[in-house]
């Protein structure tokens, strides 16, 4: 696959819903090639600012633009991964990744061959014929990966991926994810409240403020992602330090949960 | 020391095997003998074996085939146009926000009149052939398959939807390929309902209005006290069910062979 130069520039976005401010004049940018994270305490508008992003809500004021060119056989420039999957409980393993492909003017046999690398690439080829109720969540965010995958995806919007699978399986996905954006250089949105999954994957962590969400800071993170390790005193100390930016705010979001 | 002792126990109820048809093979035998000793008036409610025999005499004379022309036609007629009529209008009122208001006030209006009470306006309206009895199972039909076809579609998952318009599939995709597949089970589910109101708004129909058809044929014995015919004819009413219900679980055990 043709590596991604897409990048987003996210300018002066803010949003409601109703009355609750969520987003107040948020801007950063998304580099093409790079991880951006971001995290903040609960109901900052972390996936509010994803779904923005991806043109899935309309922002009361601000707006997002695209930079830069996709490949020739990219089909969907800025694609989801979502944190319950959003697999098609009644369609297949290679089912749910054909749903992407069918309609948009793709030879049969070309949809069979990319469906048949993205199983590849996610190790899910013998798992092509099963039914989503029949693989564990990690297996399923793996389809939900390579149904991303498919569509040869500029930008990468991954909405907590990991947040709904158990500890270890997280670590393995993790491990994953960052092989397959290093190898590819994907430019990746990454949504996380998992600060050690921020500083595995980012090289930008944006920190946003309880809500209203602000740009509270950005973080640098330069290590290459194949070389980082979760327990590398750099990163860690990288973990501490964006848990100071977040810890007080975090506090307050959650009395906030409490009394509402 | 004492043992830990196990509290978790009941409210788990299993299937015994073969005990269902066990079950109704014992109520025959039982009601059987109890005619057979004269505790039960067969002129009232007459034996199973009395019953078999008339639906033997009837096959044989052709009678009751006769009246299976009058009334299955009917009932496939109804129910197809009763159901086709509400998924369509039940996916508009699921899928529309304009459609939806206007048209759940007039389902809400119309849904809870007895349909039976509506079969002389019917055969006034639309006369009393064939049209009246058709029309009023399809009306009978239409109601639930609506109602079951705007649950089905509020209760496919939105994030199943979003997942489709993120990968910028079409609206006909998503509709073909998310809202209608995801909505299968409770339209499926609604079917059974609307099979059983089709058949009990036959025999209604066929009570009031006609000369042929297994309600007709019902009525009539029943006029004549002939408790044997009449009974038969309930058998045949209640095979027509079961296989009606039996077709509708292949139908989900291949359609929803997913779940």
């Amino acid at each position: 696959m043709t590596a991604s130069r897409v990048g987003l520039r996210v300018r002066a976005v803010s949003h409601a819903f109703a009355d609750l401010h969520v987003l107040d004049d948020v801007s950063f940018d998304v580099p093409a090639g790079e991880v951006t994270v971001l995290v903040g305490p609960s109901g900052c508008g972390k996936s509010t600012l994803l779904g923005i992003a991806g043109g899935l809500l309309r922002p009361d004021s601000g707006r997002v633009e695209i930079e830069g060119q996709a490949a020739a056989d990219c089909l969907n420039p800025l694609t989801y991964v979502f944190q319950d999957f959003a697999l098609l409980p009644w369609r297949s393993v290679a089912g749910n990744i054909s749903l992407v492909l069918e309609g948009k003017g793709i030879a049969k046999a070309t949809r069979a061959a990319r469906i048949a690398e993205v199983l590849e690439t996610t190790n899910l080829s013998a798992f092509s014929h099963a039914w989503p109720k029949q693989l564990s969540g990690g297996m399923r965010q793996r389809v939900g990966i390579a149904r991303a995958l498919a569509v040869r995806p500029a930008v990468l919007l991954m909405d907590e991926p990991l947040s709904a699978l158990d500890a270890q399986t997280r670590d393995l996905l993790l491990d994953e994810f960052a092989g397959l954006i290093a190898a590819r250089g994907m430019t990746v949105v990454y949504v996380t409240h998992n600060l050690a999954e921020a500083v595995r994957l980012g090289h930008n962590v944006v920190v946003l403020s309880r809500r209203p969400g602000r740009v509270r800071d950005i973080v640098r993170i330069d290590a290459p992602l194949d070389a980082r390790k979760l327990d590398d005193p750099a990163l860690l100390a990288t973990e501490a330090r964006l848990w100071s930016l977040i810890r007080a705010d975090a506090a307050e979001a959650d009395r906030e949960v409490l009394h509402a | 020391m004492r043992e830990v002792v196990l509290r978790a126990k009941g409210f788990a109820p299993r299937d015994i095997p073969f005990a269902g048809a066990a079950t109704l093979v014992g109520v025959l035998l039982g009601w059987q003998t109890l005619a057979s000793l004269g505790w039960i008036s067969t002129k009232f409610l007459p034996a199973p074996l009395s019953i078999i025999q008339a639906l033997l005499t009837l096959g044989r004379s052709g009678e009751l085939w006769l009246h299976l022309a009058a009334s299955l036609p009917r009932l496939a007629w109804g129910w197809a146009a009763g159901t086709v009529a509400g998924l369509v209008v039940g996916l508009l009122l699921g899928l529309f926000t304009l459609a939806r208001a206007p048209g759940m006030a007039i389902v809400s209006a119309l849904f809870p009149i007895p349909k039976i009470a509506l079969v002389p306006l019917f055969i006034i309206w639309f006369g009393i052939g064939e049209g009246s009895k058709v029309i009023t199972l399809a009306f009978g039909v239409f109601f639930p398959t609506v109602i079951n076809t705007l649950a089905g579609v509020d209760g496919v998952p939105r994030g199943l939807i979003r997942m489709g318009q993120s990968f910028s599939l079409s609206r006909a995709a998503i509709l073909a390929k998310i809202v209608l597949p995801g909505a299968l089970p409770a339209i499926l589910a609604g079917f059974r309902i609307t099979t059983s109101t089709a058949i009990i708004l036959l025999v209604a129909a066929e009570m009031i209005g006609a000369e042929k058809g297994i309600g007709a044929f019902v009525l009539s014995a029943g006029n004549l006290y002939d408790t044997d015919n009449l009974m038969a004819g309930i058998v045949v009413l209640s095979l027509i069910g079961l296989t009606v219900s039996w077709v509708l679980g292949r139908l989900e055990a291949w359609l929803l062979a997913w779940r």
